[in-house]
């Protein structure tokens, strides 16, 4: 099955059997390895990347689903000289990451969470990580990154 | 250099931003299930789906046959051809008899002993393929009772057997300390307070699972197997010295970026010994990847302890003697360090930060039908300290003493210290924390918080907890004498560039704990050089030397202290080229802040000089000294590492709903010298979060009857969310450590051990006033509604 779509700006086809995930196709078929697979029941987030804008948990979508989407993934949102989207350097000032491994998702959910609710509240903030898990934070630094993140993204 | 040198230089104590974080906020990170190789194929490992079962048969052939399939291997099939996984701890009973140490295949052969166990392996092009041929493996299992929960072992001998080596399912009996002096102790006391406890079992979850890419080579007869795992060079002994008999110069094991560990990416897993040997038979590179029901099912668990504890005080709550019982579970076969967890990680640390002079603690080991248990951040420790600060504020409350009152009755104030169970801590201040914490927590407007929250319908409850642990795992000698089958010294190579840049090559293993910015600071400090001329490579056999990897929080002052051992032949060698250069003796130059100078004079020389003169040795004392700037080091410690703290914990109540809300915590610790305070408050907050998903969310329950499973996924198995937590407030007291030369005690796990007793208390006192007296973890709203409504009252 032929599934055309883009991918942080570039058009591309992938060629995958009808029951591909979207996550695998990332993964494994254009070999984005920043999208990572932490679970399989859609709870852990570490996949999360951006379907037309919106953040989506991509193991929970077929790739057949993202036909003439606009996928964004972990690698396409830092400038491209290599400068960090303001959300990936406030969780480096924030120190938000430990083992790194959950850090894509989070962030882009941290990105769509700050897009959708511009100004939120710390409270706000961690009720809206709940599709996120990070076993090294404590969440701490991550609710502060996502908080800076969001102030830095709305000046910018 | 000492310690206290060491931690007035540059670089020292600054938050400095970590270097490995581009790479990981960008998406760059290589893992190991990003690692992709040449024809690699993919192996799915078939599971038992029962607790306790005899395997008459695994038919294999229909397997073998579905398409895309390379190999199907059984118990069968790799019976004879290979060790079991061993186990790096030899306790002893009382009696000097050794443990039971049944074996532990790396395919159940005859049996299978847990839910998850691997019963057959299967190797095909794809995925998919492997997934579908595991299907069509026949496995024709005689399904047996099954002994599960620990508090059954005893009832249960005679009933079920796991192992034909173990009948009764005692692995051991262990115990420590003066049980005629405990006794009499008690005997004579005014009063004495006794609590039986449940430490609960925990899934270790890190959010990457347990991976490996196998691989060999024909043309050079070498292995090399990419694993997320803590301590490769352990691994790699493990399997090729008691395993699959190969010599160790011809396998590699990487561990490259690994997504969290936590303890469970410390041990030796049958996949990594399956997938490797694998490699040769099948001449494929095989891919691994755990998904999540696999973790749950497979990777060593933690905790699991029943203990029955009581202490004899004087008339004024000054502790006279503590005994304790305990039943650990050690899951159906034994996993890398499992045995030393509830004996040498938890006994030796049941005097905490008190004078309690007479203590004496029985363990008894159990096999049942579940995962392995073994290490999970803290590893025996959050156990001991657990049992320990739950029984002393229910002293205190016997008492009718302050919970901070107890402590300080009781607070060791001589250093150093030896205790009745075998440690002799080095160096503290326990005041120090506790006033700290106080202050820090605002105790003195406890009493206005509660009654606001009373005034809005709920409880409030204030909770204290003084821990220590033992770090900087260990001392060889002593480790040695106690069981350790293993050294747990360090290694670290210093290697200054012609151009006066350095690698460092560590055996510390980094799975998000930063050394790559910590270790670079330390050597950046000592040279006098900026932090970004510093790389540190760790997690790869065929780069580092050698390493006893990352667990027990000792990578700095173990793994650092090795560094520093490193940086001291560095810099005598590099004083030496500087002598020569400046036409002094050695030991008039003088080396500080970057700068080779001479003692007396204005001469001086930078070290990126002295460097390249060591790589272009035109002008240099050949006849005395060899080129090259290149040392290796590695560093034993002569005693463990002690850090300690004080947490103190509020919740809120809602008795409507059970509900407990973790209001505000506050956490004062005494790590000794810290080189990044930002890493470090990172570390304790992790681990405080960790203490309190044990505390009021998490639980790995298994049927009782049937041995499954019941909390499998993260549907079921309540993990922490940003959500569950305030943000928290953090101190630090710094005595120095007194024996290593960094002056550092380590972090990891302290948030983790300190924690979930702080919150217990807080609990307990918020519902003391309907008189619950008792309550396990985890408090979820359905254990405090029952407590409420007469369950839980004692």
């Amino acid at each position: 099955m032929q599934v055309s779509l883009k991918v942080n700006g570039q058009a591309t086809t992938v060629d995958a059997p009808p029951n591909t995930l979207l996550v695998q196709a990332i993964r494994e078929h254009l070999r984005l390895t920043g999208t990572h697979v932490g679970c399989d029941t859609a709870q852990c987030g570490a996949c999360t990347v951006h379907v037309n804008g919106r953040a989506v948990k991509s193991c929970n979508m077929l790739l057949a689903q993202a036909e003439g989407a606009e996928v964004t993934t972990i690698e396409g949102i830092a400038a491209q000289d290599g400068t960090l989207h303001p959300m990936q350097a406030a969780f480096k000032e924030c120190h938000g990451l430990q083992c790194g491994f959950c850090t894509p998702g989070m962030v882009m959910s941290a990105i769509d969470l700050c897009k959708t609710h511009p100004g939120a509240s710390e409270a706000e903030v961690r009720e809206l990580l709940d599709g996120n898990l990070c076993r090294c934070t404590g969440y701490q630094n991550i609710v502060k990154a996502v908080m800076l993140g969001g102030k830095n993204m709305a000046s910018a | 250099m000492g310690a206290s040198d060491f931690a007035s230089l540059p670089h020292i104590g600054e938050a400095y931003k970590r270097k490995e974080d581009y790479r990981f906020v960008t998406g760059s990170g290589q893992y190991t299930a990003d690692v992709v190789l040449e024809r690699q194929a993919h192996a799915v490992f078939v599971r038992s789906p029962h607790a306790h079962a005899r395997i008459n048969s695994v038919d294999v052939a229909a397997a073998r046959a579905m398409p895309g399939v390379i190999g199907v291997f059984s118990g069968k099939d790799i019976e004879g051809k290979m060790g079991g996984l061993p186990c790096g701890w030899l306790i002893n009973n009382p009696d000097g008899t050794p443990m039971k140490e049944p074996p532990h295949p790396i395919l159940a052969i005859s049996k299978a002993r847990y839910v998850g166990d691997h019963v057959a392996m299967v190797v095909a092009e794809t995925l998919e393929q492997a997934r579908d041929a595991a299907e069509a493996v026949q496995v024709d299992y005689e399904v047996l009772p099954a002994l599960v929960s620990v508090a059954d072992a005893a009832k249960k001998q005679g009933t079920i057997t796991l192992h034909d080596e173990a009948p009764d399912n005692q692995c051991y009996k262990w115990a420590l300390g003066d049980k005629a002096a405990v006794d009499a102790a008690f005997a004579g006391a005014a009063h004495v307070t006794r609590l039986d406890l449940v430490n609960n079992r925990l899934v270790p979850n890190a959010i990457e699972p347990r991976v490996a890419v196998a691989s060999y080579s024909r043309a050079t007869e070498d292995y090399v197997l990419y694993v997320a795992n803590q301590n490769p060079h352990v691994e790699r002994l493990l399997m090729t010295a008691f395993v699959l008999g190969l010599p160790e110069h011809k396998v590699r094991v990487i561990a490259p970026d690994v997504g969290g560990g936590f303890g469970s990416k410390i041990f030796l897993y049958a996949e990594d010994v399956a997938l490797t040997w694998a490699s040769k038979q099948l001449n494929r590179n095989i891919k691994w990847v755990a998904d999540r029901s696999e973790a749950f099912l497979s990777d060593a668990h933690g905790r699991d302890h029943v203990s029955h504890a009581e202490m004899a005080m004087d008339k004024d709550g000054k502790f006279l003697a503590l005994r304790v019982h305990t039943d650990a579970n050690l899951g159906a076969y034994l996993s890398t360090f499992s045995t030393a967890v509830p004996t040498i990680l938890y006994a030796t640390l049941l005097a905490g930060q008190y004078t309690t002079p007479q203590i004496y603690v029985e363990v008894d080991a159990w096999f049942t039908n579940t995962a392995p248990v073994d290490a999970y951040r803290g590893a025996g420790r959050p156990e001991a300290t657990y049992l320990l600060e739950r029984l002393v504020t229910r002293c205190a409350w016997d008492m009718k003493l302050g919970q901070d009152e107890i402590r300080k009755r009781n607070f060791i104030t001589q250093f150093p210290y030896q205790t009745p169970v075998a440690l002799q801590y080095d160096t503290g201040d326990f005041h120090a924390v506790m006033d700290k914490a106080r202050a820090l927590a605002e105790v003195d407007s406890f009493a206005a918080r509660k009654a606001e929250s009373e005034k809005n319908g709920k409880l409030r409850g204030i909770g204290y907890s003084s821990y220590i642990e033992a770090c900087g795992l260990a001392p060889s000698n002593i480790a040695g004498a106690l069981g350790a089958r293993a050294g747990l010294f360090e290694c670290g190579e210093i290697r200054v560039h012609p151009t006066g840049s350095v690698t460092v090559f560590t055996g510390s293993h980094s799975h998000g704990q930063g050394h790559e910015t910590t270790f670079a600071q330390v050597v950046a400090a000592r040279l006098g050089i900026p932090v970004e001329n510093v790389d540190v490579v760790h997690g790869d056999t065929g780069r580092v030397p050698f390493g006893m990897g990352t667990y027990g929080s000792r990578s700095i002052s173990v793994g650092g202290a090795a560094i520093m051992k490193a940086l001291d032949k560095i810099e005598t060698k590099a004083k030496k080229i500087a002598a020569h250069l400046m036409e002094a003796s050695d030991a008039d130059v003088d080396f500080a802040n970057g700068e080779f100078s001479v003692k007396g004079t204005d001469k001086k020389i930078p070290f990126g000089q002295v460097a390249l003169t060591a790589y272009v040795p035109h002008n240099y004392p050949l006849d005395k000294l060899e080129p090259g700037l290149n040392e290796t080091a590695f560093y034993d410690p002569t005693n463990f590492t002690f850090p300690g703290g004080t947490y103190i914990c509020e919740v809120e109540v809602d008795t409507a709903t059970g509900e407990v809300k973790v209001d505000r915590f506050t956490a004062v610790d005494d790590f000794g010298t810290l080189i990044n305070p930002m890493i470090v408050e990172g570390q304790v907050q992790g681990g405080i979060v960790q203490g309190i998903g044990q505390a009021l969310l998490e639980n790995c329950v298994y049927d009782n009857e049937s041995g499954q499973l019941l909390t499998g996924s993260f549907m079921d198995y309540a993990m922490p969310r940003a959500r569950d937590f305030p943000q928290f407030k953090l101190d630090t007291v710094c005595t120095p450590c007194t024996h290593n030369p960094l002056g550092t005690k380590g972090c990891g796990e302290a948030g983790a051990i300190g924690s979930p007793p702080a919150v217990i208390n807080a609990v307990l006192d918020a519902l003391a006033p309907l008189g619950v007296r008792d309550i396990d973890m985890p408090v979820t709203p359905n254990r405090v509604w029952d407590a409420l409504h007469g369950a839980g009252k004692a």
